[in-house]
Parts: C-alpha cells; sequence; structure tokens
C-alpha cells in the first residue's frame, strides 16, 4: 500500500480551508449589513462546514488512527492546521470579507471541478457534490464585487482597499509543493499550480466589471499549508476549541 | 437472500416513507423531495439509502432520525440507513406532486434544470421564469440566492409585492 502520509496532508489542507473560512463567515452571525446577506454569510458557512465534515471524515479514515471529523477539528493546535492564510484573515470590513470570499471561491471552484474528476472516487464524489454548493458561491461574490466596486465611491474605494490588502495572500494557492506533487502523480490531487491561469482570467475579469485596478503586486503571504500561520489562527482556536479543550468529550 | 415472509415489501415501506415530511418544509416528503434513494432487504436488514440536500444542511441528521423513528413505529427495528453522497443530489429529482405541494405552501418550486456549474460569471443570466406562489406573476425579482435554508432562494414580487422563498435549482 501506497504511503498515506500525502494523501492525509492533502485533505487536511481541504478541510481546513473550509473549517476555518466557515468560522470566520460564522462570525459574521447577527451582524451582517441587512438581514439578506446576514443569512446568506451564514449559508455560505454552513455549506464549507458540511463540506470540511465530508473531508475530514475521509482523512481520519485515510490516517488510520481513528481520528474522526470532531479530534481533527477541535483537538489540534494551530501548528497541525493545514489552511491557506488566506481564509485565517480577519473578516474586517463588509468588503474585506467579500474580497476574500472571492479570491477564495475562484480557486475553491476550480479546484473542486479538478477534483470532480480524481482516480480516487471517494474524493471525486465530495467534489462533484461540493462544486454544486460552490458555484453559488462563487456566483454571489462575483456579483457583489462588482456591484460594490462599481458602485458609489465609498463602495468602489472600500472594495479597492480590500482586493489590495488581500492580494499578497493569493500567492499561496498556486504553490506546490511535494505533498501536492505525491498526489498528483498518483491522479488523485491537483496540481496547484495548474489552477493559477483559469483563476487570473475569472479575478481580471470580475475586476475589470467592477471597475476595479487589478494589484500588480507579486510577493505572496506563504505557510499555511505547512502549519505556519498568521497569529490569527490561534485565536481563531481559542474560540472554536475552548469547550472541548475544557470539557474533553462534551457532546452537544 | 430473499425477504422472510413477514417482512414488509419494499414497496410497502415507500409508501411509509411517503408519509415522513421534510422537518423544515413540512408539507413536502423525504420521497417527494428526492433524498431516498434506494431501500432494499439484505439478509433481513432494511437498508435505506438517503442522498442529502446540501452539504451541510442541518436537516439531514433530523431527517435520518425521523425515517428510523416511522420504521421503528411500523415495527421495523432492523434498519440500515446509509448516506449516499453520489450521485449529488439534484433538484431535478423533486416528484411532481412535490413541486405542486411547494407552490401550495408559498415556496416557488425550482423553476427547469440545474443552472450548469459552469455559468460563473455573476452577471445577468438567462432569466429563469420564476412565479410568485401567491399571485402568480411572473414580474418577480431576485433579492440574494441564499434563503432561509440552504436549498432556497429570497425572491419578492413585482405584482402583489410579497417577497417569497424559491427552492432554486441544483
Amino acid at each position: 500500500m501506497a504511503d498515506q502520509q500525502p494523501l492525509f496532508e492533502y485533505l487536511l489542507r481541504l478541510g481546513d480551508n473550509g473549517v476555518i473560512l466557515s468560522h470566520r463567515l460564522s462570525e459574521w452571525c447577527g451582524h451582517g449589513p441587512v438581514l439578506e446577506e446576514d443569512l446568506a454569510l451564514t449559508n455560505v458557512a454552513l455549506d464549507l462546514i458540511g463540506q470540511a465534515r465530508l473531508w475530514l471524515t475521509l482523512a481520519g479514515s485515510v490516517e488510520g488512527k481513528g481520528r474522526d471529523e470532531d479530534q481533527l477539528a477541535y483537538l489540534r493546535d494551530a501548528g497541525g492546521f493545514r489552511n491557506l492564510l488566506l481564509v485565517e484573515q480577519p473578516n474586517g470590513d463588509f468588503a474585506h470579507t467579500l474580497a476574500r470570499q472571492f479570491y477564495f471561491d475562484t480557486w475553491h471552484y476550480f479546484l473542486l471541478r479538478g477534483l470532480a474528476g480524481s482516480s480516487d472516487s471517494r474524493i471525486a464524489e465530495i467534489a462533484d457534490k461540493s462544486l454544486k454548493e460552490v458555484a453559488y458561491h462563487l456566483r454571489r461574490s462575483s456579483e457583489w464585487v462588482v456591484t460594490l466596486g462599481d458602485g458609489t465611491p465609498e463602495s468602489q474605494g472600500r472594495m479597492q482597499t480590500a482586493v489590495d490588502a488581500l492580494w499578497a495572500y493569493t500567492g499561496e494557492m498556486f504553490e506546490t509543493d511535494a505533498v501536492d506533487m505525491a498526489v498528483v502523480e498518483d491522479g488523485v490531487g491537483v496540481n496547484p499550480d495548474t489552477l493559477r491561469e483559469p483563476w487570473a482570467a475569472h479575478v481580471y475579469d470580475t475586476l475589470e466589471r467592477a471597475t476595479l485596478r487589478p494589484p500588480d503586486e507579486n510577493w505572496w503571504h506563504k505557510g499555511g499549508k505547512r502549519g505556519l500561520h498568521s497569529e490569527h489562527l490561534g485565536f481563531i482556536l481559542a474560540d472554536m476549541q475552548f469547550l472541548q479543550r475544557a470539557y474533553p468529550n462534551a457532546r452537544w | 437472500m430473499k425477504a422472510q415472509p413477514q417482512n414488509p415489501t419494499v414497496e410497502q415501506v415507500w409508501t411509509w416513507l411517503a408519509e415522513v415530511n421534510d422537518p423544515e418544509i413540512p408539507v413536502i416528503s423525504v420521497v417527494d423531495l428526492g433524498i431516498v434513494r434506494e431501500v432494499f432487504w439484505r439478509e433481513n436488514v432494511l437498508h435505506v439509502a438517503i442522498t442529502p440536500t446540501y452539504s451541510g444542511c442541518p436537516a439531514t441528521r433530523i431527517i435520518e432520525q425521523d425515517i428510523a423513528e416511522a420504521l421503528r413505529q411500523r415495527g421495523l427495528t432492523q434498519v440500515q440507513l446509509e448516506t449516499r453522497i453520489s450521485p449529488a443530489w439534484t433538484t431535478d429529482w423533486l416528484s411532481e406532486q412535490g413541486r405542486e405541494k411547494l407552490t401550495s405552501y408559498g415556496i416557488a418550486p425550482p423553476s427547469g434544470s440545474a443552472i450548469p456549474i459552469t455559468d460563473i460569471s455573476g452577471g445577468p443570466r438567462a432569466v429563469l421564469r420564476i412565479v410568485c406562489p401567491r399571485c402568480s406573476s411572473d414580474q418577480t425579482r431576485k433579492i440574494s440566492d441564499f434563503g432561509s435554508t440552504p436549498c432556497k432562494a429570497h425572491y419578492v414580487c413585482r405584482s402583489c409585492m410579497e417577497p417569497f422563498d424559491y427552492f432554486k435549482c441544483i
């Protein structure tokens, strides 16, 4: 049997992006700028946590040490998380939350399209299901970037600030390391480098429709995929994991 | 292995399941929703395969409990519920009867087939004809693709001005 460690790592990355971004979005619950958006933000959070459960359950079974989705989500420390730095960035204003979502959704969508053709049927099935939901996420965040960008001077300024501020976190999405290469070789995973082009095409096209200036920096924050996180993740985990840490095995 | 004579037939079980309603839209059954994919006996255990609607739908677990409880009340104790995520659930599986029940409950049923996942522009799409479940006007407008539950979008009717839920295509 092939070494399962790269596949386990790869599945953690998929699951952790969902867990952490979902947590961030859930922070908006009751604070959305309008009721409809409060619902949309939390609906997207719900889809992402549902998908993360599928990925982490599969990760636990691939690892073979008896860890389930809850143990993986609640009992790992920051260094054990494999999410992109982008998704742990604070919500900021509504424009920041949307810029983060828009960059992530675009990448997530093309990633899932690739994974739907995975040679591992368990992965292909989860990707296929998630893709339907993520297409809705991407349509929404793209629509909002255009609405706010091509809006009032106030909304345009905020949207521009947000897409500029988060740009440096997008490069990590296309970084390819040994884990990626191992799963790509098996026909199981997607080479992140191949996502760069379709991602950029959709992002630039949307920014243009939004009358926003595409950022042109090419220096990137990296490390999340390897467990090197920004200070923000620790605060998220302190909030998210408190109950299971303080009262081990507590059940709802 | 053949079902024992005392086991109810699969057809009988389907009619029982058709009486189990969705907890969040209590006028439509789990069979109308198209989430019960298969019912079969294997070695005196009744297997029911369920395909969840949305990955994070909180109703999924309740639905499983409701199905198990309904079958228990019919005297079936050897029941195995399986979650089957592939093929992924689609609104194309909603029954005709289910669509009619949704409309009379005030929820516009899905219009046409699922939007192709390849359509991601976020721009104006081929406009679906979504009819107001109250006044039957097709002069309606989308407020948000996300509504009160994961499966619904939020619309408003321009004719009667009432907001309504639309069971969105997926």
